[in-house]
């Protein structure tokens, strides 16, 4: 029991980090962003990448299996992955705005999606892969908890992050227009928010997000080109169940997914956890579709 | 030559299943705007409750109801249509894009029933040795290939012509009120989203119609015919063509599915044999490609949809075009 609430908080927190950029762009932009999680893919893919290419070394760090090259090579994806968010949103996306329904911009993320996922396994292979081949020993912690190095890294950087986003959306200028936009964008604008710059700083904090938690997960699990396309539905499901566009919400959604999945595997075959999020989905859909806490206005 | 024919064959009644996915599609997002992203799980759907209502009785599984082919047709579709209501009662109400994510949901949970319900759907595997419908009535496969062929393709037309008749119905016109302005229908005293879900399951039924054919040419089912890349075939097949219009969702499918096997014939030609899984992605990358192109640059695709315009509207429209003065 302890081990699957373990094990779910660290998928929880991964969840959490991707939720957040997909309800900033499901509450801001408007859509529903079927390509945010292979942005996820693209930057654990990239971090892969800075580390093959300069040959760093992957010298393990204290009790970790990864060093800093590592945690540089998530900086360098983190601004290759922002880059790709907004090169799209330039070529894509602001095409579109305000010039067709907005279900039309869910049908190019969709097609966009399918572009991404596959630019990646033309690039790397289909094959999975790790950062590293160091063999990492659990911890036990309690006689029936394990825990690895690894997971604690994850779970305290995925926290700091949490409460650093949050920050940054209450008390700063620029997440405060955020926010305006998210609840109404007319009156927003009306108040002197540049609407152009609220949009390019989702994609910047959203797609910083997705890298890191693309990472996280390469780290934690393995990296695959189909680990965006199979973290979508979860994300998703953690959006609407916290209430689009809100962000404390889609780390709480975040989080419960993650143990539901993990808690769930206890009583269902394994195989069939990838539908957990989907029942989750129906569920709140059928019973409390604005979620948990409710989402903004851009939500509804 | 006879090798080009059963080939030709083979590639026409493809095409048309297809074909018939993509008219269940363009009712739902051409003339209804509802965006389903889980178009292979109504598909896959279809195929196995044909499967398991057609299939022989095996001790290990429990399908195998040995029905007649159009009894297993019938479920199949049936069995579509009941998830496209179980996904549309729930999404339906609310914001548009939750039907886009929960379909997106079916076609992930079907697969994963498929691969991991070994009792009903025969797991990996799948089902195998189902009976191919009249097989027995000809003496060569190439022959009974023929005649499956002109099957679909009356089945196809016959769909077509229903649909063309539905569309034009005053159903039909409702579908493009709502599409076009849901509040306006409303106002007019027209239920959207019972409208909506009797398009939807309509088309979700069509499209597991689609996947019984499927099963009655090739005699067995598996995972692997429901790959995710499915719902992007014929997404790109209906926008290319020009959705709200059935004729040019077929044109769609013949391009899309041309470029798609033509390019996977030279990836298979050019790329050594160790690579070539890595170079298919190509194939995917213009599929996408496809869709994104067109619809920044072509929306209304290559034919697109046909203007429509009240009778009496157009004949005073000519009218009083006839009666405005040379400059």
């Amino acid at each position: 029991m302890l081990q699957a609430l373990a094990d779910g908080l660290l998928t929880g927190a991964i969840y959490a980090l991707g939720a957040i950029g997909l309800t900033l762009t499901m509450g801001i932009l408007r859509f529903a962003n079927f390509a945010h999680a292979e942005m996820m893919t693209w930057g654990a893919y990239m971090a892969l990448g800075v580390l093959t290419a300069f040959g760093l070394p992957t010298a393990p760090l204290g009790p970790l299996t990864f060093g800093w090259p590592l945690l540089l090579a998530t900086v360098v994806a983190c601004a290759l992955t922002v880059a790709l968010a907004l090169l799209i949103d330039w070529l894509v996306f602001r095409r579109m705005r305000d010039r067709v329904g907005h279900l039309t911009l869910v049908f190019a993320s969709f097609g966009i999606a399918l572009l991404i996922r596959n630019v990646v396994h033309l690039i790397f292979g289909g094959r999975a892969t790790y950062y590293t081949t160091e063999l990492q020993i659990a911890v036990r912690v309690l006689p029936d908890l394990r825990i690895m190095p690894d997971q604690v890294f994850t779970l305290s950087l995925a926290v700091v992050l949490v409460i650093a986003v949050h920050q940054f959306l209450q008390r700063t200028p620029l997440g405060l227009s955020m926010r305006a936009v998210s609840e109404n964008p007319s009156l927003a604008v009306i108040n002197g928010v540049s609407l152009a710059r609220v949009v390019r700083w989702t994609w910047i904090v959203g797609g910083a997000l997705a890298a890191v938690a693309g990472v996280l997960y390469g780290v934690a699990v393995q990296l695959r080109p189909e680990l965006g396309f199979h973290l979508l539905l979860p994300l998703f499901a953690a959006v609407i169940l916290g209430g689009v566009g809100n962000v404390v919400g889609a780390v709480v959604g975040g989080v419960l997914i993650g143990l539901i999945e993990s808690f769930s595997v206890l009583v269902i075959p394994a195989g069939y956890k990838l539908a957990i999020p989907f029942l989750v989905l129906l569920v709140v859909l059928y019973l409390k579709p604005t979620g948990l806490f409710g989402g903004t206005s851009g939500g509804r | 030559m006879l090798g080009v024919a059963v080939y030709l064959v083979f590639f026409l009644i493809v095409v048309t299943i297809y074909a018939i996915m993509v008219m269940g599609l363009n009712l739902q997002w051409g003339f209804t705007g509802l965006f389903n992203a889980g178009v292979v799980g109504f598909y896959a759907i279809g195929a196995y409750g044909t499967a398991i209502l057609i299939g022989p009785d095996r001790a290990a599984l429990i399908g195998g109801f040995e029905m007649p082919f159009v009894v297993g047709l019938l479920g199949g579709a049936i069995a579509a249509g009941a998830a496209g209501l179980v996904v549309g009662l729930a999404t339906l109400r609310l914001r548009e894009e939750y039907l886009a994510i929960a379909t997106f949901g079916i076609g992930i949970t079907i697969q994963l029933v498929a691969l991991n319900f070994g009792a009903l759907t025969g797991g990996a595997n799948g089902l195998i040795g189902l009976p191919r419908p009249y097989f027995d009535l000809f003496a060569v496969s190439n022959a009974y290939n023929l005649a499956y062929l002109v099957c679909v393709i009356m089945i196809a037309g016959l769909i077509y012509l229903a649909l063309e008749r539905v569309v034009q119905s005053p159903w039909g016109r409702i579908l493009r009120a709502i599409r076009e302005d849901v509040t306006a229908a409303r106002s007019l005293g027209k239920n959207p989203t019972l409208i909506r879900l009797q398009a939807f399951v309509l088309g979700s039924a069509i499209m597991g119609l689609a996947g019984g054919l499927y099963v009655g040419f090739i005699g067995f089912v598996s995972p692997i015919d429901f790959l995710p890349i499915l719902t992007f075939q014929i997404w790109a097949m209906l926008i290319v063509g020009g959705s709200g219009n059935n004729r040019g969702a077929i044109l769609g499918v013949l391009v899309v599915w041309g470029i798609w096997t033509a390019s996977g014939y030279f990836i298979g030609q050019i790329v050594p044999p160790g690579y070539q899984s890595q170079a298919g992605s190509i194939q995917a990358i213009l599929i996408g490609l496809v869709i994104v192109m067109t619809l920044l640059l072509r929306p209304r695709g290559l034919i697109g949809e046909e203007e429509s315009v009240s009778s009496h509207a157009r004949k005073r429209a000519q009218q009083a075009y006839k009666k405005k003065p040379e400059p």
